[in-house]
């Protein structure tokens, strides 16, 4: 009971001071727009737009969550507001789990931007939504996570920032949601299939155009591996780097 | 091990590379008391509160709370701490309300028992005017009030303040240093650090001295200073050089010990006070004019100026506008 009140207040306390501020929201906005304004120019207007879709929602959600997580955690640090919930009778898998679960929602909503989007322009009749938020969620989830572990290793708020980007570029590349990984060259494409974004847009891909290269399961499967690793990576560091 | 006492720290050693911050001390804090350490900046004094508060790991040592190992089950240890840190750590962004009102939901209380809790803190506190503006909008002396404030909404059975009254102005500091003691007498222990030998002084009903990493000596003030007392001393100024005047005045008080101190001041050191009334019959014989007579108190400063060695300059003495 405790620990779920002391949950419900730390994931409230976030929405309310990050998640919900009106500059974050804008940004998270402003990306998939403008990001959909480009792809739709360079094509002078002859994009596919279900093909298009599910890289957009990808890449809209990594960039959404990533950088949120290290960035308020590394401000909260530097605050040393984060002491107190580091120090509060509270699990760390509680805490945690609380400060990630405000990012993974901001993450869903940023999804959702581009669905609206697309929707003016095509019928969205045949898109497995179940499947479709499942993967956003663990693209989602995934991708907090490794900003969770950027927030346990940088120092800096700007240093988070540039962590993020280190990770995030690539990945926006190499994960399928600019092009298929299949036309990249092997070595590429094998370090692809090291980064859990590529599973996750796979998933998404299967739910909106219904084209996949593995099966859904496969990528369930590697994502939450990715998730345990990330998870426990970022345990590791605070137990063993912040509390030393 | 007596479970009475509320804290209990033994041979507490921490070691960053070859560097010692704290070397094996030891010491208890007994429940509704007020236990102060003072030393110097960079005598450990945080590096010791971090790891009885689970935010350090200790090299060598134990730690209980309330008969609980503090290192091995650290959060069932956490639940029964009120910690502040040197540092007002709270949202800025949140009004004071809210602050506190979050800090108590980390320690599971419920939504009414919390706002009410708030309330009650803020107007104990004097902050109930301001408890609505964000914390940013505060002054040094109100962040610091509510960042306590916000350590004991859950009530807790110890108290952790490090340095609280640092930074802060005179007027703030003798405010705060009332609601501690405020806080005392409604049955909240303490355990209280600072470089500042007023607040010792004032406020703690025990004192350890820490100095590099190690407790050289702890006590109440009244313990301290005896183990000190070298006699009473009384202090006259004449109009005469002190020198000239010693030999001939040892001789008239043998019990006693006169030396000259500097210019035209003299000491007295006796075993028992000394009455003023021959001293001063002395000097009228001699034609002496005497414009100041005072006994010296022994003061804590020279207490630990005497058992640490150190200058009291290290440690610093309140000034009017120290801190802003
Ligand atoms: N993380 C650390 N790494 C290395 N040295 C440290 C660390 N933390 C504290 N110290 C050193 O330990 C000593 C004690 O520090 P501290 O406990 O903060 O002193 P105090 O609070 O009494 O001013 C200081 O010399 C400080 O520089
Ligand atoms: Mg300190």
């Amino acid at each position: 009971m405790s620990t779920w009140i002391a949950f419900w207040n730390i994931l409230k306390k976030d929405m309310k001071n990050y998640y919900l501020m009106p500059s974050n929201v804008n940004w998270g906005i402003f990306f998939p727009v403008s990001w959909t304004l480009t792809q739709f120019i360079r094509s002078s207007g002859n994009i596919d737009v279900l093909e298009f879709l599910p890289g957009l929602m990808a890449v809209s959600v990594l960039f959404a969550t990533t950088s949120m997580l290290s960035v308020t955690i590394t401000f909260e640090r530097k605050g040393r507001s984060f002491e107190r919930l580091l120090l509060a009778p509270l699990s760390l898998n509680a805490l945690l789990l609380a400060k990630i679960t405000g990012t993974i929602l901001f993450g869903l909503f940023i999804a959702s931007v581009p669905v609206l989007l697309a929707s003016f322009f095509v019928s969205l009749s045949g898109v497995n939504w179940g499947m479709a938020y499942l993967s956003v969620l663990l693209i989602a989830l995934t991708s907090t996570l490794i900003g969770l572990v950027i927030a346990v290793s940088a120092k800096e708020v700007f240093e988070a920032q540039m962590m993020s980007n280190f990770f995030r570029f690539p990945m926006m590349f190499l994960c399928g949601t600019m092009m298929p990984v299949q036309k990249l060259p092997a070595l590429l494409r094998i370090a692809a299939y090291c980064l859990p974004l590529t599973y996750g847009t796979d998933i998404l891909n299967r739910s909106i155009t219904g084209a996949s290269a593995l099966p859904p399961l496969a990528c369930i499967f590697a994502l939450a591996v990715f998730s345990a690793i990330l998870f426990g990576a970022s345990r590791y560091t605070i137990n063993n780097k912040w509390i030393s | 091990m007596d479970t009475k006492e509320i804290v209990n720290v033994s041979n507490l050693k921490k070691t960053y590379g070859d560097f010692t911050a704290v070397n094996g001390i030891s010491f208890s804090v007994q429940p509704g008391e007020i236990f102060g350490f003072l030393g110097p900046n960079g005598a450990g004094k945080t590096t010791t509160i971090n790891m009885m508060i689970g935010l350090t790991k200790p090299t060598e040592g134990s730690i209980t709370i309330d008969g609980i190992d503090a290192q091995k089950h650290t959060k069932k240890a956490q639940a029964l701490m009120g910690i502040v840190a040197d540092e007002s750590n709270l949202y800025d962004e949140m009004s004071g309300f809210d602050n506190l009102c979050f800090c108590a939901s980390l320690y599971g209380m419920k939504k009414e028992e919390r706002e009410s809790r708030a309330r009650q803190l803020l107007e104990q506190f004097s902050l109930a005017q301001a408890g609505n503006r964000p914390f940013k909008a505060y002054s040094k002396g109100m962040r610091r009030k509510l960042t306590i404030a916000a350590g004991i909404i859950h009530y807790p059975r110890i108290l952790f303040l490090d340095e609280p009254t640092t930074g802060i102005d005179v007027e703030s500091a003798r405010q705060l240093r009332e609601l501690i003691v405020d806080l005392k007498n409604h049955g909240t222990t303490i355990f209280i650090t600072t470089h500042y030998i007023e607040d010792a002084e004032r406020i703690c009903d025990r004192i350890a001295f820490i100095v590099e990493g190690k407790i050289v000596a702890t006590g109440t003030v009244e313990e301290l200073m005896e183990s000190m007392s070298s006699g009473h001393t009384l202090q006259l100024v004449t109009e005469q050089d002190a020198q000239e005047l010693a030999d001939d005045l040892q001789a008239r008080f043998e019990g006693s010990k006169v030396s000259a101190a500097k210019g035209n001041t003299l000491n007295i050191v006796s075993k028992d006070r000394i009455p003023l009334l021959p001293v001063m019959q002395y000097f009228d014989q001699k034609g002496i004019t005497v414009y100041e007579a005072k006994e010296l108190r022994l003061t804590l400063e020279d207490v630990f100026v005497k058992i640490t060695g150190i200058e009291s300059g290290h440690l610093e003495k309140e000034k009017a506008g120290a801190g802003k």
